[in-house]
């Protein structure tokens, strides 16, 4: 066993060998650009991109011509969102997402604010998940585009996709989803899902960093969206710009490792996840973030009460992880994902992401056990809170002079 | 953010963690900071007849720059007079541990815990307490 120990795979994930063997030629001897129309060189590199859109659109239940390639969900997140708001706003101008989305979708649906679009921001409830209710309560006349992500970054929680579609549509509006984190963990259909558009983005999934995916439907309804970037009309028009046939070719083969590899490997994590998880809140005072039934396979949050994450992690050195902790800044702000779900600062500064992947090994996460407790015992006896909390003290009682 | 060797080796190595009995008219305990924040630092001090700190305990909930900042002034802190503590400027501990701009107000913190535990002390003793003049934020 290597150390450290790679257990932040919602931030990235490795590339698998396999694919960067698809991808090598295409740097090489296939360099050809996938527009160039009258020569081999070309043709073959279309070929690369043809093959793999037919590879993406098999994970996700599509057709080939729905897939816009795209630099990566980040981009695929703004070409749907103000792609949607330009391209319907004779319809309308509300535009409805939650408070837990992505950065993304959020400060996206920000810039639309100050372009005059009327953005309701849902809350979560306790475990993260939307509340149904809430959104048919919010859907307007004036409603074009109800954008709610597949599965949370920070706390994995899948949203109930189906049912929000079927609110969005029973309203006129399009359903788009953030789907980064879901797409190759667990089964997404877009037909079955009723998703109109869908961003996300291959090193998520054992894939390049920098090639992404927009889908944007054809049928039922006929979508379409403004481009955001003008120039030799790639992609239908919507995303100009040469495409990145090496990542492509690496999405493509990724994707399709994913519908081969997932059920399996989705039960092998969800079980090293149990057993992390298990083990850990053995530990006194410590508790999972977010619905623990509905929710991806690869992912657990779990707060420690009273050490704080950063100082955490420092002593879980071999462990490549993520707090929620943000002791960089002055503000001191903790992720607000989980003072979404309700969790008060102290216990949102407490927290740490695990995020299992492909690679994981079982002995991996026995030593991720041994090394996590070892951490949080030692950061208990430094800390002055767990003393208090020790000696019965009520620590909502004392007046902290905030600095 | 890659932490200093000397943040490292105090967080590690913390020296003086524990606790003095609170109760004692001999201990001055500072308390600052708030759960909320990411950072509570407890110091404590003994202080003998002669106004000298003779022993010096912290316990910190934070960061690894707010844990080597309070177990660097407990360092500091043993064998010098009150008058002599009141002199730690935070900045002191910013070079000494090489910290980020970012991590200041680690050392902040600090200054304010070693400034609050004299005060309390002071208190307890029937002196007035210093007036914590220095506003950081």
């Amino acid at each position: 066993m290597e150390l450290p120990i790679y257990l932040d795979n919602n931030a990235t994930t490795p590339l698998d060998p396999r694919v960067l063997e698809a991808m090598l030629p295409y740097f090489t001897n296939k360099f050809g650009n996938a527009a160039s129309r009258n020569h081999a060189f070309g043709w073959v590199a279309e070929e690369g991109v043809d093959y793999a859109r037919e590879q993406v659109a098999k994970l996700i239940g599509c057709t080939e011509k729905e897939i816009i390639f795209t630099s990566g969900a980040t981009e695929a997140d703004n070409l749907g969102i103000k792609g949607v708001f330009e391209m319907y706003q004779e319809k309308g101008n509300h535009i409805i997402t939650a408070t837990t989305e992505h950065k993304a979708v959020l400060d996206t649906c920000k810039h639309l604010e100050k372009l005059g679009a009327n953005v309701t921001y849902l809350k979560v409830k306790e475990d993260g998940l939307i509340d149904l209710q809430e959104l048919e309560a919010a859907m307007t006349e004036k409603t074009i585009l109800v954008t709610i992500m597949y599965g949370n970054n920070e706390i994995g929680v899948v949203q109930p996709i189906k049912e929000i579609a079927a609110i969005a549509h029973k309203f006129g509006a399009l359903f788009m989803s953030d789907a980064t984190q879901a797409v190759g963990k667990i089964p997404v259909n877009v037909i079955e899902d009723g998703i109109d558009l869908m961003a996300f983005s291959a090193h998520k999934m054992y894939g390049p960093k920098g090639v992404g995916v927009l889908y944007v439907r054809r049928k039922n309804p006929r979508v379409k969206v403004t481009a955001q970037m003008d120039g030799g009309g790639h992609e239908r028009g919507m995303r100009s710009g040469t495409l990145n046939v090496p990542g492509i070719v690496g999405l493509g083969k990724a994707c399709e490792l994913c519908r081969l590899e997932m059920d399996e490997e989705a039960k092998r994590l969800s079980a090293l996840r149990d057993k992390l998880e298990n083990a850990l809140t053995q530990l006194e005072e410590s508790y999972v973030n977010g619905n623990t039934q509905h929710r991806l396979p690869h992912v657990a949050n779990i707060s420690f009460k009273y050490v704080e994450g950063e100082g955490l992690m420092m002593a879980m050195k071999d462990l490549a992880v993520s707090s929620g902790s943000a002791c960089t800044s002055a503000s001191l702000e903790p992720s607000y994902v989980l003072k979404s779900l309700g969790l008060s600062d102290d216990l949102a500064h407490s927290s740490i992401r695990f995020g299992l992947g492909r690679f994981t090994t079982e002995e991996e996460v026995d030593y991720a056990i041994e090394n996590t407790k070892k951490a949080v015992n030692h950061l208990r006896d430094l800390s002055p809170l767990w003393e208090m909390f020790k000696e019965g003290v009520d620590l909502s009682k004392i007046e902290w002079a905030e600095h | 953010m890659a932490y200093s060797e000397k943040v490292i080796e105090h967080y590690t190595n913390p020296r003086n963690v524990g606790t003095l009995n609170k109760d004692s008219k001999s201990v001055g305990t500072g308390l600052v900071g708030a759960p909320e924040c990411g950072d509570v630092m407890r110091l404590q001090i003994e202080v003998d007849d002669n106004n000298v700190i003779t022993d010096a305990k912290f316990k910190t909930f934070g960061c690894g720059s707010a844990i080597a900042s309070s177990s660097l002034a407990t360092e500091w802190l043993k064998g010098k007079t009150i008058d002599e503590a009141l002199t730690i400027d935070n900045m002191d501990i910013v070079e000494e541990l090489a910290l980020p701009p970012v991590k200041i107000h680690c050392s902040v913190l600090a200054e304010d815990a070693i400034k609050s535990a004299i005060n309390d002390y002071r208190v307890k003793n029937g002196l007035e307490p210093f007036e914590l003049a220095k506003s950081h934020h």
